[in-house]
């Protein structure tokens, strides 16, 4: 209690610094935390009733009602714990305000950017990350913007000093933004009205699909010599995709343009992952055919189409399990700052997938797309104590209150400036 | 000097004049050859008007003027006379939505209101009005010049006369009324000042004002009110030309080009405002609306720009085609059926067609869907005459009315008939000459080569001649020239013969060449008449059409849902009431009412819904949105209280139904936050379904919306850097709104003290200009109008409430709000109330301290507290928002539920009405299958008024009813594919490429919205095309 009257003090004075000194990440964890008698949800579809957990020097060392608890306890009863959420596309600690200009690293430019990083100027001191982790939200994929070949992103875990004790995979994903093949004319719709653009949108799309593709064939050329006089810093930047240990995250939308994102499987032998994927329900079976994962980005949308069933973002994660398309869902929203991964989750389990389905959606799934799966998405032991306890159901708003977090074992600071801002004016008010 | 003008190929037996009448003033470069023009047309069936046929009868013409018609009649011995045996005579069309020989202006770049710079006031030079969309002194008799060329092509499809104007601008001045004839443009023209024009398309003007629909109607609305008061010679505003012609056209017929259903409504609605009665040109859409359309008892002027069919080819283009889009493909045609059965006096024009030739082909599609050849007929020729009040000059064959008329081959709306020729003003003008005469028929054939034949002409140019064999040939004949060929022999061994020649009446005469070289010549005379066959060969297949939706959009009713009494059993009910929640409880509703609340209710009048497991609530109350309405921003100016979001309510919005899927029952429909005092809102019920004047909230308090900040100084996006409209500051934002009620009390006063002055004996009366901008802050000093106001930092919050608080009034309602925790104290003193969001935060600079507990320290403050969406998609999961504040901070659910029901309802002065569950209030009800603040909870019934709009197997119904009728849809535009391929020889015929349909959504260009693929920023829309 004294301690976070302190911490409002402090607020009153550096609330317009940029860094929340207040909150500072945990120092390493040693030895033993066991957390017990709690409902674990595992993350692979599996619920254990009144189970523990071990957590040894930052791994899961022990999980299950068989497992005793030793080390320091921390009593669960009652509680919820599930693997630490992860979002799977997102430009935090890239972009600050939107509407600012000078906070806004997103988007490079140029069209084909393979070499370009986002990890090295993702930032730990956003203020938005701290109000991540209080929703049960511990890692992000960083994705880089703009061009068609925008460059790779990183998973990073929301508890660091800096990037380099952020990243958690460097490069997993190199990302596409594959041009629009919509017709999209102006004017207000309906066939008749709206005038045809001057040059054909779809047609101008395909020449730069097309072009894509002509940089990974020259890539690949290139990749087959071992030595060059001159050094190609964007073919050398694909070498991870060749050679599958990095996935390549085609952003795009509509059926013809997934079709397409086939095509990189068949001619490069790439892993694909389609993120967007809007109308991936129609072709789940040929997603399921191809091994194409998809990232739904905006779960919380309104439908493509004005015919569409009203309901089909929402009920667009059934329709993926149930053809057994690995896919993940994500919060892209500018205006929440994504804080609501879980409520996304939540709403597709209110239009048809299972409860621990559509937690896998927002932990192990995503861990499998991004590559981390061996490390973490799951409460299994061997894998890093990323862990939320939460007093209910997480994927409901109402009990989504996350009274621990453990990032790599560390018991993280759960606090964020809006809390402070809260205990500030709870004593302008008197509020108790 | 005069123009002479060449009339087309003179026929055989016909010498027309050039002019006809020499105009005295004109010198003359020629031998004076005065002449009468006289003809008589003899043996026609002649068609005086649509209800009058006169079989074998004469029409005499003379001077341009029709002299005399009838059967029996003398022929003069000095007229021409013209023997139209067979063919019929009608008088020519007129179309009175022209603009034949006035050009379209061009617009001139600028006028863009997002756009940065901004155009404040006219660029029109003169002494005219401050808008430069309005342009009532436009004289369209005085820029006509005619332009035979596109008068013939007119002239080809029937008209001979029209009343044309200028298409520009939203008063579009006067417009002539002309013939069609070849003659000069002195002579073409019957009157000068036909009609007055308006429209709701600013055209080229400029001026950033207005650039919203709201925006043009307050303009009109606000024109009307200055120029009534411009009759009083005020002399602040010294000559302005623009409302004096305003004021003179108001004598003539006034028509307004409102191109859309919803549009004729809106129109229709201005001019009942001020005493007119507008003839409405359409959109060709008014039978989606027909019952509507009909109420507004206005004449109507429709078009026949049928849409094009589209290309079926391509699934994945297939479904980004509307089913509205296919289903009005498919009833389009029925648009003049559907205003003829419903009563309503209409016109048909040629105007927006493509390609003029599509004219008669277009209309017979339509009397094929139902309109009666009488009707079409009527519609071209006494009712424009009568609308302009011209029918005793034109629209029928009468005499002393203008010779304008048409000799046709056959009925005139017959299949197989052509116009022949088309007489404007007594002159002639040739249509389709060859086809005077029906050359088809057997002829004897004599030729000097000694080879004789009987020869058969038949359709489409085929000829047989026979002899010993009968041999295949072609012919050709253009109503002088013949040519005919015949071929002896076949493959590799075929020797054709060619012969060309002239006829002469029945006799052909004519020169052959053998394939040898040598020539001969040859006679034909005619002999026997081909057999009639009827007008259509194949008996057509009856028509078989979709249902018209309502709305006309996927998820439209066939039928409108009905009010009923409704008994809902056994559910968990929600009343807000000081009862709390109720377990196991009925809910009964009556007449639209709830009539009872409490357990083991019955009434054998009602339909039983069980809710057992399931949750009752009350209807959501959206504080802030922006669905449902035609245009939401009118930016062009810091203050433009004028403009009401009611007068452009697009009830056709889909969001409608989605959210009602989420429980909403009323939502209030803010004007964007573009500008520091905007718009006057409208509070509407989510009824599906229904008209802009149905949806509107009976009795509600009225609204405005106000704005701070960064949006109405221009920080953030497109117009950040070249902000060149008053404020740019917080601090300019504070004295717009000082200097905007320091007017509108000043007006109060003037108004005062002009009714005081006015009672006295002997005064003077004074004028006070009715000002609608300073009468609606005016509303608000009075406490009659009430704000909602878009603010976000304390700063600003505490500014606002000073203004009102020097101003005597209270400040209704903050919206967004999300600095409201730091002053939540003072604006509880003040007496406002909060509605704001969950959790949004740091899109932009000024909500970089907004926080999740927001809501929940207003309403611990003791503030009365909503969550809004201003979201077209967030709207649809409001129950979710509002449970947030039990995650952050702790708020009960009841308090919960109460933000997104009761206490929006309390702010918008209408928890009388709505926002519990308690007897007497309206049946606004919903029934979720969970716990309503879950995140499981899914709306399964909403019910409005009693009138359940949505349910959840209706829906599902629904979705199979849309899938299945699209599929149909597609099924018969792939047949008609194939038909136009076998007849046109491959032909693509017009069908089209399908297009995306887009989505227009409303926003209030504050952040980021999740919408569809396919949605489009109403206001991104508007500042591309401005």
């Amino acid at each position: 209690m004294k301690k976070t009257f302190l911490y409002l003090i402090l607020a009153g004075f550096i609330s317009a610094a940029k860094a929340q000194a207040t909150v500072s990440p945990a120092p390493a964890q040693k030895g033993t935390i066991t957390l017990t008698n709690a409902t674990i949800h595992v993350g692979n579809g599996q619920v254990i009733a009144n189970g523990n957990v071990v957590i040894t020097d930052g791994k899961i060392t022990a999980v299950g009602t068989a497992a005793s608890a030793t080390g320091k306890i921390i009593d669960c009863r009652g509680k919820n714990i599930y693997p630490g959420l992860i979002l799977s596309s997102t430009e935090i600690g890239l972009l600050e305000v939107p509407s600012v200009r000078a906070t806004d690293d997103v988007n490079e430019l140029g069209e084909i950017n393979p070499s370009i990083r986002s990890i090295v100027a993702y930032s730990t001191d956003s203020k938005v990350t701290n109000t991540l982790r209080p929703n049960g939200i511990l890692l992000g994929n960083i994705v880089p913007g703009g061009g068609l070949i925008s460059g790779s992103s990183s998973v990073v875990q929301f508890d660091a000093w800096n990037w380099e004790d952020a990243a958690y995979k460097m490069d997993g994903a190199m990302h596409f933004r594959m041009p629009s093949l919509l017709a999209r004319t102006r004017g207000r719709g309906g066939f008749g009205g709206g005038q045809q653009p001057q040059v054909d949108p779809v047609k101008r799309a395909l020449e730069q699909i097309e072009s894509v593709k002509a940089f990974f064939r020259e890539a690949k050329a290139y990749l087959a010599e071992p030595t060059h006089e001159n050094t190609n810093l964007k073919y050398e930047a694909t070498k991870d995709l060749f050679t599958k240990k990095q996935k390549l995250f085609i952003h795009c939308n509509i059926v013809k343009e997934m079709l397409i994102a086939v095509d990189f499987v068949k001619e490069f032998g790439f892993d694909i992952v389609i993120v967007g994927g809007a109308d991936s329900w129609q072709i789940a079976d040929l997603l399921k055919q191809n091994n194409i994962a998809v990232v739904l980005d905006q779960l919380h949308s309104l439908p493509v189409m004005v015919d569409d069933d009203i309901d089909q973002p929402f009920k667009t994660p059934a329709m993926l399990q149930k053809a057994g398309v690995l896919f993940a869902i994500n919060d892209d929203d500018e205006n929440s700052r994504s804080r609501n991964l879980a409520f996304n989750a939540g709403t597709a389990a209110a239009y048809g997938l299972a409860k621990e389905d559509a937690l896998a959606a927002i932990t192990l799934n995503p861990a499998k797309i991004l590559g981390i799966a061996d490390k973490t998405g799951s409460v299994e032991v061997g894998k890093d104590a990323n862990i939320v306890v939460c007093e209910g159901d997480i994927l409901d708003m109402r009990s989504n209150i996350i009274d621990y977090a453990f990032i790599q074992g560390r018991q993280i600071d759960l606090n964020n400036k809006q809390k402070e801002l809260f205990e500030k004016y709870k004593r302008k008010y008197n509020i108790k | 000097m005069q123009k002479i003008r060449f009339t087309a190929l003179l026929f055989a037996f016909v010498c027309a004049a050039l002019q006809l009448q020499a105009q005295a003033t004109f010198p003359l470069n020629d031998v004076a050859s005065p002449k009468d023009g006289s003809y008589a047309f003899i043996n026609a069936t002649i068609v005086k008007d649509a209800q009058t046929t006169l079989q074998n009868a004469t029409l005499v013409i003379r001077q341009g003027k029709i002299e005399s018609v009838g059967t029996g009649i003398t022929i003069p011995k000095d007229a021409v006379v013209i023997d139209c045996k067979g063919k019929y005579i009608y008088p020519s069309f007129i179309d009175i939505f022209s603009d034949y020989g006035i050009a379209v202006p061009q617009r001139q770049g600028g006028g863009g209101f997002f756009g940065g710079g901004g155009q404040m006031t006219s660029n029109t030079k003169g002494a005219f009005g401050w808008n430069q969309a309005i342009k009532s002194e436009v004289d369209g008799a005085k820029i006509f010049t005619g332009d035979d060329a596109k008068a013939k092509s007119l002239r080809d499809i029937g008209f001979g006369a029209v009343l044309t104007h200028q298409k520009d601008g939203i008063a579009r001045g006067t417009g002539p009324v002309v013939t069609l004839a070849a003659e000069s443009d002195n002579l073409v023209m019957l009157k000068e000042k036909a009609a007055a024009f308006y429209s709701l398309s600013k055209g080229t003007s400029t001026q950033s004002y207005p650039s919203s629909m709201m925006g043009t109607i307050a303009l009109l609305r606000q024109t009307y009110l200055d120029a009534q008061w411009y009759k009083s010679s005020p002399v602040k505003e010294g000559t302005n030309l623009s409302l004096k012609s305003w004021n003179d056209n108001q004598s003539l017929p006034q028509i307004f080009d409102a191109n859309d259903k919803w549009n004729d409504l809106r129109a229709d609605k201005i001019g009942d405002e001020f005493g007119v009665q507008y003839i409405i040109k359409g959109g060709g859409n008014e039978y989606q609306r027909i019952k509507e359309i009909a109420a507004t008892k206005a004449p109507f002027i429709i078009t026949l720009n049928f849409p094009a069919p589209i290309d079926v080819d391509d699934p994945n283009d297939l479904r980004f085609v509307g089913l509205d889009n296919l289903k009005h493909w498919e009833l389009a045609p029925g648009n003049p059926s559907a205003l003829e059965k419903a009563g309503i006096p209409f016109c048909i024009s040629s105007a927006d067609l493509t390609n003029a030739t599509d004219f008669m082909p277009n209309l017979r599609k339509a009397i094929e869907y139902g309109l009666t050849e009488s009707k079409a007929l009527e519609a071209l020729t006494r009712t424009p005459a009568s609308l302009l009040g011209m029918y005793d000059k034109i629209g029928s064959l009468d005499n002393g009315k203008v010779a304008n008329f048409l000799i046709t081959s056959g009925p005139i709306f017959g299949e197989k008939t052509v116009v022949l020729q088309n007489w404007t003003q007594g002159i002639k003008n040739a249509v389709k000459e060859e086809a005077w005469y029906d050359v088809k028929g057997t002829y004897k054939y004599t030729a000097s080569n000694n080879k004789n034949f009987s020869v058969l002409l038949k359709d489409g140019g085929a000829a047989s001649f026979i002899g010993q064999d009968t041999l295949t040939g072609k012919y050709s004949y253009d109503g002088k020239m013949v040519k005919l060929s015949y071929t002896e022999g076949r493959g590799r061994d075929a020797k054709e013969t060619i012969l060309s020649g002239t006829a002469n009446g029945d006799t052909w005469n004519g020169m052959g060449r053998e394939v040898n070289g040598t020539t001969f010549t040859w006679t034909a005379a005619f002999d026997h008449a081909a057999e009639v066959k009827s007008d259509s060969s194949r008996a057509k297949a009856p028509l078989t059409l979709g249902k018209v939706i309502y709305p006309f959009v996927s998820f439209g009713f066939e039928e409108m849902p009905k009010q009923e009494n409704i008994l809902i059993k056994n559910a968990t009910v929600w009343t807000n009431e000081k009862e709390g929640v109720l377990e196991g409880t009925d809910v009964l509703v009556k007449d639209g009412k709830i009539a009872a609340v409490g357990k083991n209710l019955s009434d054998a009048t009602a339909k039983v819904i069980d809710g057992t497991g399931k949750h009752l609530t009350p209807g959501i109350v959206d504080e802030h949105s922006h669905i449902a309405a035609a245009s939401i921003n009118e930016g062009a100016q810091s203050v433009t209280s004028e403009v009401r979001i009611g007068d452009n309510l697009n009830p056709e919005d889909v969001s409608i139904y989605r959210q009602l899927s989420g429980g909403v029952t009323t939502s209030h429909i803010l004007h964007g936050s573009a500008n520091t005092i905007g718009g006057q809102t409208q509070l509407i019920k989510l009824r599906w379904g229904a008209n802009a004047e149905e949806l509107k909230f009976a009795g509600a308090d009225p609204f405005i919306k106000f704005a701070l900040g960064e949006n109405v100084k221009r920080s953030n996006g497109f117009n950040a850097s070249s902000n060149t409209r008053f404020p740019d500051t917080r601090m300019g934002v504070e004295e717009v709104q000082m200097d905007a009620f320091t007017r509108a009390s000043d007006y109060l006063k003037q108004l005062k003290a002009a009714e005081e002055n006015n009672k006295k004996k002997g005064a003077t009366p004074i004028v006070v200009r009715r000002d609608l901008e300073l009468e609606a802050l005016g509303e608000i000093l009075n406490k009659k109008r009430f704000i909602t106001c878009h603010s976000y930092v304390q700063s600003e919050i505490l500014e606002t409430m000073h203004i009102a608080e020097k101003f005597g009034f209270t400040l209704n309602t903050f919206t967004h709000i999300l600095e409201g925790y730091k002053v939540a104290d003072r604006m509880k003193a003040h007496g406002a109330n909060a509605s704001t969001f969950s959790d949004w935060w740091n899109y932009k600079m000024e909500v970089v301290d907004a926080i999740p507990y927001n809501a929940y320290i207003m309403h611990q403050v003791g503030l009365n507290v909503a969550i809004n969406s201003d979201d077209a998609e967030m709207a649809r999961r409001l129950n979710q928002e509002a449970a947030k504040s039990i995650k952050y901070g702790g708020m009960s659910e009841e308090d919960a539920l109460k933000m997104v029901t009761l206490n929006p309802a309390k702010m918008l002065h209408i928890d009388s009405k709505v926002g519990s569950i308690k007897v007497g209030k309206d049946a606004d009800l919903v029934l979720w299958n969970n716990d309503p603040l879950s995140i499981y909870a899914v709306a399964q019934t909403t019910i409005v008024d009693g009138t359940i709009y949505f349910d959840r197997d209706k829906d599902m119904e629904m979705r199979k009813r849309n899938q299945a009728e699209k599929a149909r849809l597609i099924q018969k535009l792939a047949a008609a594919k194939k038909a136009a391929g076998d007849q046109g020889g491959g032909s693509r015929g017009n069908f089209q490429r399908p297009r995306p349909r887009l989505e227009v959504i409303n926003s209030c260009m504050d952040h980021r919205h999740s919408l569809g693929l396919l949605a489009v920023d109403a206001d991104e829309l508007e500042n591309d095309s401005y």
